[in-house]
């Protein structure tokens, strides 16, 4: 009983508030703004864009052990239909101008994560002669997942946080 | 059916006879030697012989080895299905030499010979298409040269004013490290440490 008390205490007022007009009135109301951030983070589909390894527990993620898509995020083979880009693994210099392409041809608002040890600043070839040292050369990044490769979980909370990320500054207004 | 290897040797030797500047078996495979205007005949023998049918090329490959006159060891990989053998042919070049392609017999050498052209500047004569195969488009310099430093010539990012992506000289952000690949430990003491520290607890 005890316990039960606790955890009520716990709620946030913002989700009571929402509750009792709920019940009270069988309708809510919010700002667009947070409606419209609700919808966005509820659908963060995924440019893939795997280029080694990384792409491997890209996938992971989206299989059913981590189940990405309880989030609302799912893999989308099409830039012109995707939210965020994964950059999962190396970027050599041969791959950053088409990189940089499939970027630019992603409807705004978007976002990058960066995943991995290469995409974030090299990694392993970070002084090669052929790799991009850190993606970010090439585009924004919004998020960096770090690890070699990072696990499907660490992409997963990647994602959260910028779920978060677009909870605390999206906007309609660029 | 396998053949035994001083058979191989024997065939090789007798078909082939002065292009052959050197054989030996060594770890079960049979090392040729040849000189570079016999390699097209030597490779169309091995393929077509009876005997030997290297009907698989598995690579060509190459070595730098800046010290020597014949600068470069070109090494072709050759596999026999029927015989389950295998056949590794050296040729040795200096840098401004022509090696023959041998595209003709294998189509699979033609990207073969690609890399070779692109790691090593090895030109190949009568290749059909000898370009770069992987590195970026307008590199300059063999990355698998020994003279190639190793970051490289350029490096590329995006360009906000060009809006494109552009390629500049290299500029490390983190100053370059040397690694000691003799010790597998690099600099950790972490073994010595703890066996020194059983000593001072047994005293």
């Amino acid at each position: 009983m005890n316990n039960l008390s606790q955890k009520e205490k716990k709620i946030p007022d913002e989700f009571k508030k929402i509750a009792k007009d709920f019940s009270e009135n069988g309708f809510i109301t919010t700002s667009t703004n947070n409606l419209i951030n609700w919808a966005r983070t509820g659908s963060l589909h995924w440019m893939t864009f795997g280029l080694a390894c990384c792409a491997v527990e890209m996938m992971q993620a989206a299989m059913p052990r981590y189940d990405l898509e309880r989030f609302g995020a799912a893999p989308r083979a099409s830039p012109r239909q995707s939210d965020v880009m994964i950059v999962a693994g190396t970027l050599t210099n041969k791959m950053a101008a088409p990189l940089r392409k499939v970027y630019d041809q992603m409807p705004e608002p978007r976002y990058v994560i960066s995943m991995g040890s290469c995409a974030n600043g090299g990694g392993y070839y970070h002084y090669s002669y052929s790799v991009v040292r850190g993606c970010d050369r090439i585009i924004p990044v919004d998020i960096y997942v770090p690890g070699c490769p990072p696990s499907a979980e660490a992409l997963l909370y990647g994602i959260l946080k910028l779920q978060k990320k677009i909870r605390r500054e999206g906007s309609l207004e660029r | 059916m396998s053949i035994p290897l001083s058979d191989l040797e024997k065939t090789v030797n007798s078909g082939l006879t002065t292009a052959i500047k050197r054989s030996e078996v060594n770890f079960d495979q049979l090392f040729v030697e040849v000189d570079v205007e016999n390699i097209v005949s030597t490779i169309l023998f091995l393929k077509t012989n009876k005997k030997c049918k290297f009907k698989q090329l598995i690579d060509i490959t190459a070595v730098d080895y800046p010290q020597k006159e014949k600068r470069f060891k070109i090494i072709y990989l050759l596999l026999s299905h029927e015989n389950n053998l295998r056949i590794i042919i050296n040729i040795n070049i200096d840098e401004k030499l022509l090696v023959p392609s041998i595209a003709k017999i294998f189509p699979s050498a033609n990207w073969m010979e690609r890399e070779v052209f692109d790691m090593y500047g090895i030109s190949f004569k009568d290749h059909p298409d000898l370009r770069r195969i992987l590195t970026d488009y307008g590199f300059e310099g063999h990355p698998l040269r020994k003279d190639f430093p190793l970051t490289g010539h350029t490096e590329v990012r995006y360009s906000e004013e060009k809006k494109k992506v552009i390629s500049e000289p290299v500029k490390l952000d983190q100053e370059y490290r040397r690694f000691d690949s003799e010790s597998p430990w690099e600099g950790t003491k972490y073994v010595n440490e703890s066996v020194e520290n059983n000593k001072n607890k047994k005293k």
